[in-house]
Order: structure tokens, then sequence, then C-alpha cells
């Protein structure tokens, strides 16, 4: 008998290899061109950093996808729920269709998505020549960013909320019911809590999204300096002008911005699930 | 508060769960709901919760339609089978919200809450988990906070689906004790829905078997054990043996039957089936016996024997010290002695699945 020590077999072989894959390509694929964007960003001096980014059309740029980004996220935030409580508490007709026309922003390429709301909303679209004898102008607006914003960033919310509504016990809404809770009190003080995790992931992925959205927007802006130019698009007017400073630096601001959501994000999760563990 | 339910009907998507039910629970009384798994129990119970709508009866609680209100409005106490506590609040947040969701004009003083929830951690003996979440009590600790939250509104009417279905045996019989108390103490009506016999007859002060859809039978432990209503009742109640007899001047007669101890009964001559429990069966050693034994086990207390006439094997539970335990070898030949039983006359065939309320063949048992 040898006494070599006993290796548990494991039902799917190939840790090693299935977890040195998955690292690699982190690294490849995620790491790297934020390490390089950051390197990049580095050679640039805080001075002339500050300058670029301090500069009025950065700042007016940075202003606009902020400020599209988050009235489209709170938008979004609230129909998202909406449409998330219709698809899981109701049985209609057409609610599968309807299920599977939430991935269509996720499926459709964001150009084709900005060519079509622009071809919808201008002066003589279907939706945008009634709009304007009403005195509303969405495209090349602010309001027009927004809306390619909002619909890019759809489907996070939805999808976020709706399998936490899913696997929400009836049996909570229904004690809340047995203990003379109205509707309005059984959602704000027993679903609500039960989703907000979710929600806020969501809403925060959502908002991410549109920071960054650029294939939408872009055609639907008008991309006038100073009124409707977004950042992504700065930047990329930067490189093709051989100003990688430039575009680096403000690729650096959205990266920071990003990077700061994902973190308040978890830190609100973890906050919002924290009686979750199982501790005593 | 009484409870009086009428003639009530109910069907999900065209299969009836509630077959017409009538059922009077006392003020003050406590009511054991029983039966087999879709015997319709607990959707009696949601009812009448107010979470579950009959399709025709009535149910008048104290002189109250309850049909009119809604499960907001009935002041009613409802323990889910998995608690259902809400996860994001402490235990004392979760004893508080029927107190706290109350509208502004009724609500209590938050100190006077706070004292409620106080005086309740204290009854239920959990007053060391007040600022605990529910993820992290064990199941019993869990149970008596779902009881808290539903007392601390001080219900009329106190409800409990499978209180202990979800807990280990020991800790059933502890709460099972406890609930005891605790009706006791708040003297509210309350109605249980358990599938545990040994649960509902310790609790219940009456016990309702109920059987697809409809009440088979109403009483106390020794009514249903001894005289069960109809087949249905006595095969509930562990009566699995049921052997072809003849009644004859009010005695049953089988080949190797022996029901000399059971009392004559005043049935009419004819074919019935008798139902027997394995442990009030006794073989007793008969060289001539219709039955021998198949194969006998002990579990040290108990013999568990299968006796066979060559078409059928029947089980018997003796006691290993009984006398009649002696000389029980395989291939020993028996004869069967009732010592208590159920006779039910012979149906005249297999019934049709009922579409509207018939009976099983209810003549008297013994």
């Amino acid at each position: 008998m040898s006494h070599r020590p006993i290796k548990p077999k494991r039902v799917l072989p190939g840790f090693s290899l299935s977890l040195g894959t998955t690292l690699l390509y982190v690294a490849l694929v995620i790491l790297l061109p934020v390490i390089a964007l950051v390197l990049k960003g580095a050679e640039i001096g805080p001075g002339q950093f500050w300058s670029i980014v301090t500069a009025p059309r950065t700042l007016s740029a940075l202003r606009v996808t902020v400020t599209a980004a988050l009235v489209a996220t709170i938008f979004n935030a609230f129909y998202g729920l909406l449409m998330a409580w219709v698809l899981t508490r109701y049985e209609f007709p057409g609610k599968r269709i309807l299920d599977a026309l939430m991935d269509v922003p996720f499926a459709l390429p964001t150009a084709v998505a900005g060519i079509s709301l622009t071809a919808l909303y201008s002066a003589n679209g279907w939706f945008g020549a009634p709009l304007q004898a009403a005195g509303i102008e969405l495209v090349y607006t602010l309001g027009g960013v927004m809306l390619a914003m909002a619909f890019t960033s759809t489907p996070f919310v939805v999808r976020a909320i709706q399998p936490v509504l899913e696997d929400l016990d009836p049996a909570l809404e229904q004690a809340a019911m047995t203990l003379g809770a109205r509707p309005f009190a059984i959602f704000r003080r027993v679903v609500l809590p039960a989703i907000l995790p979710a929600w806020l992931a969501g809403s925060t992925v959502a908002f991410a999204r549109s920071l960054g959205e650029f294939g939408a927007v872009v055609f639907i802006a008008g991309n006038l300096p100073f009124k409707t130019e977004i950042a992504a698009l700065l930047a990329y007017i930067r490189l093709e002008e051989y100003d990688y400073q430039g575009a680096a630096a403000i690729a650096l601001v959205l990266l920071a911005f990003a990077l700061i959501l994902l973190v308040v994000s978890n830190l609100l999760q973890f906050r919002a699930a924290r009686h979750l563990e199982a501790s005593a | 508060m009484s409870i009086v339910i009428d003639n009530m009907t109910k069907s999900f998507g065209g299969t009836p769960v509630l077959r017409g039910i009538d059922l009077t629970v006392e003020s003050g009384e406590l009511v054991a709901l029983q039966g087999p798994s879709g015997s319709g129990k607990t959707t009696l119970l949601k009812i009448v919760a107010g979470l579950e709508w009959p399709d025709a009866g009535a149910l008048d609680v104290h002189g109250t339609d309850w049909l009119r209100l809604a499960a907001q409005d009935r002041r009613i106490g409802f323990v889910f089978q998995h608690y259902a506590l809400f996860p994001h609040m402490s235990v004392r947040d979760n004893i508080a919200f029927g107190l706290t969701v109350r509208p502004r004009a009724s609500r209590p003083g938050k100190a006077q809450i706070a004292a409620k929830v106080d005086e309740l951690l204290q009854f239920l003996q959990i007053a060391h988990l007040g600022d605990r979440y529910p993820a992290q009590l064990s199941g019993g600790q869990r149970q008596r906070v779902a009881l808290g939250r539903a007392l601390a509104i001080e219900p009329s009417v106190l409800l409990l689906d499978e209180p202990f279905g979800a807990l280990d045996a020991a800790v059933r019989r502890d709460l099972r004790a406890w609930l005891r108390n605790v009706h006791e103490e708040t003297g509210s009506t309350t109605i249980f829905v358990t599938h545990d016999q040994e649960e509902a007859f310790e609790l219940a002060d009456r016990v309702v078997v109920m059987g697809d859809g409809r009440i088979e039978q109403i009483g106390n432990a020794d009514q249903i054990h001894d005289h069960p209503a109809s087949p249905f009742v006595a095969r509930f109640m562990g009566a699995t043996v049921e052997l072809p007899v003849t009644l004859h001047a009010g005695r049953a007669e089988a080949a190797g039957l022996d029901a000399g101890r059971l009392p004559r009964r005043a049935q009419p001559d004819g074919p019935a089936t008798l139902f027997l429990r394995p442990a009030d069966i006794t073989p007793v050693a008969d060289p001539h016996g219709r039955w021998h034994v198949a194969r006998c086990d002990s579990n040290g207390a108990a013999l568990r024997i299968d006796l066979t006439d060559g078409a059928t094997t029947i089980p018997v539970d003796l006691p290993r010290r009984a006398p009649e335990a002696r000389g029980l070898e395989r291939g020993a030949r028996v004869l069967l002695r009732a010592e208590a039983g159920a006779l039910f006359a012979a149906p005249r065939r297999a019934q049709p699945a009922p579409a509207v309320r018939t009976e099983y063949p209810k003549e008297k048992a013994v």
C-alpha cells in the first residue's frame, strides 16, 4: 500500500484550467484596456489633465452626459419597475411577446436604434410631427439625448427586478394583509424593501450604460458642441484629431464615474441586503 | 367569537376543492382541521382568513358576514406554514407590524407599541431575540415570532396553517404544549390545519376530519379513533386491514376470524367490510388456522408480523412480551382475534367519481 495523499475527485474536472482561462480572459479583455487607459492618462501629468478636463467644451460635454443619463435613469427606474411589476404580477394576452420585446434594446445594434429614433422623432416623423405641433422638439436637443439613453438602458432595470419579484413569497403579502396593511402599505413596507437591492443595482447599471452610450445618441443628438455633445463623442473627436491625451483624459473621467457608481451601488446593495446574512 | 360556515363550495379551475362544508366553531374553541393533502383543509382556512374566496356559501362570525369584509378588516391572526416573516425587519418590527400599519387615528403611540412588543416577547419566551433578523433564527424561534406577530393585533380569531409542519419532532412537541398554553391564556377562537394526527388530537378540543372537499367526521380523539364515521376515516385513522366478512345476527363472521370481542351491532345481515388496525389484531395459535406467519420482525418492543393465507397478506403489530407472541415463528398457523374494529356494509359496486354531493356509505360504525 502506498501512502500518497488522497485527492478528492471533483464532479467537473479541470478547476485550474477553467479558472486560468477565465482569469486570462479577464486580464486581456477587461483589465488590459483599462490599465492602458490609466497609463495613458498618467503620461499627461496632473496640470495638463486638469486643463483638458476643465476646458469649457469638455465640461459642457460632461454636464450634458451626466444630466441626460440622470434623467434617463430616473425615468427608467420608475418605468422599469412598473414594467417588471406588470410582467410578473398579471396574466394577459401577449404577455410573452411584451416580455420578449424588453430585450430589443439589448439585441438591436445601438446605431440602428439611434437612426430609428431620429426618423421617428424628426420634424416629419410619426411622433415628431405631432410633438412639433405641440411645440416639443426632441431631435438635436438634450431631450433627444435623454430619449436615446432611456431607450438603450430600459432592460437593465426590468431584468434586474423581474426575477426578484417572481421569487417573492406571496405569503409575505398575504401576511401583511391579515395584519391589516392596505395595498400601498404592503408595497412600501414589504415589497419595496425586498426589491430595493435589485432595483438599485439595475438602475446603477442603467446609469453607467447611459453615461457611455454612443451609437444611439450621436444620431439623434445633432452633436452641437456646448449643447448636445456627449463626453464619449468628444473623446472620439479628440482621437480623430490625433489628440490622444485629450481623448484619454475624457475617457478617464468617464471611467472614474463608472467605478464610483459601481462601488456606491454595491455599498447600497450590501446595506439593503444586510439582514439576509445569517450570522447570530 | 363563534364561526359559522354554511354549505361552502369552492373550485379551482373546474376542480372542486370544497364540496359543501358546514362547520360551527364555538367561541374560545380550539379546532383542528385534519386530512390528507388535497382534502381542502388549507383552502377552508384561507377562506376564513379572507385570502381565498368561496364560490358559494356563507361565513358568519359573531353575527357579521365575513364574506363582505376584506382580509384587512377581519382582524385575524394568521400563522403561515413557512412563517412568512418579513426578512428585512427585526423580530421587534415584525411583531409590531400589525400595529404600525394602522391608520394614524387608531394607531397606538410609539411607546405603547414598544411596550406591547416587549410584553409579547416575554410571553413568547423570546425576549433575547428582539433585535435579530428572521434569517438569524431557528425554525422554532421563527414560529414563535410568527405567532407573536399574529397575536399583536389581538385577533378575534387565530388561524394556523400547518404551524409545526416544517419543524423537527422534538421542537414540535415542545411548541405544541406551548401553543396550548397560549390558547388557554388568550382565550381566542383558534382553528389550525394539520396532517399530523397526533398533533391534532393532542392539541384540539375537536378534530374535523376532511377528505376530498368534505367533512367526514367531527369529534374528539376517542370518538374518531373508536367510531370512524366512514371507511375513509377508518383508513385515515390507520385501519389499513380490510377484511370481507358476513354479518350474522350483528356479528362479523369470516373464516379464520374470531370477532367475539367486538360488540354486537344493530346492522342488517349481509356482506360487510371489517376495518382493523394492525395493533388491534391478535394472532392466536391454532393448528388448523387459516393464516400462517410469513414473516416476523422485532424492533425490541413490538413484533411486526405479516400473516398470509396464500392470497392476502395482512400486517399485525403485537407487543413482543404479549403471551400470544410466544411460539410465533415463520409458518406457525394462527387465526385472527379482532380486539376492536369498524364495520361498514360492503359497497354495492365501485362508485363513480362524484360530481354532486354524495356520501360514503355511512352505516353506523362499532
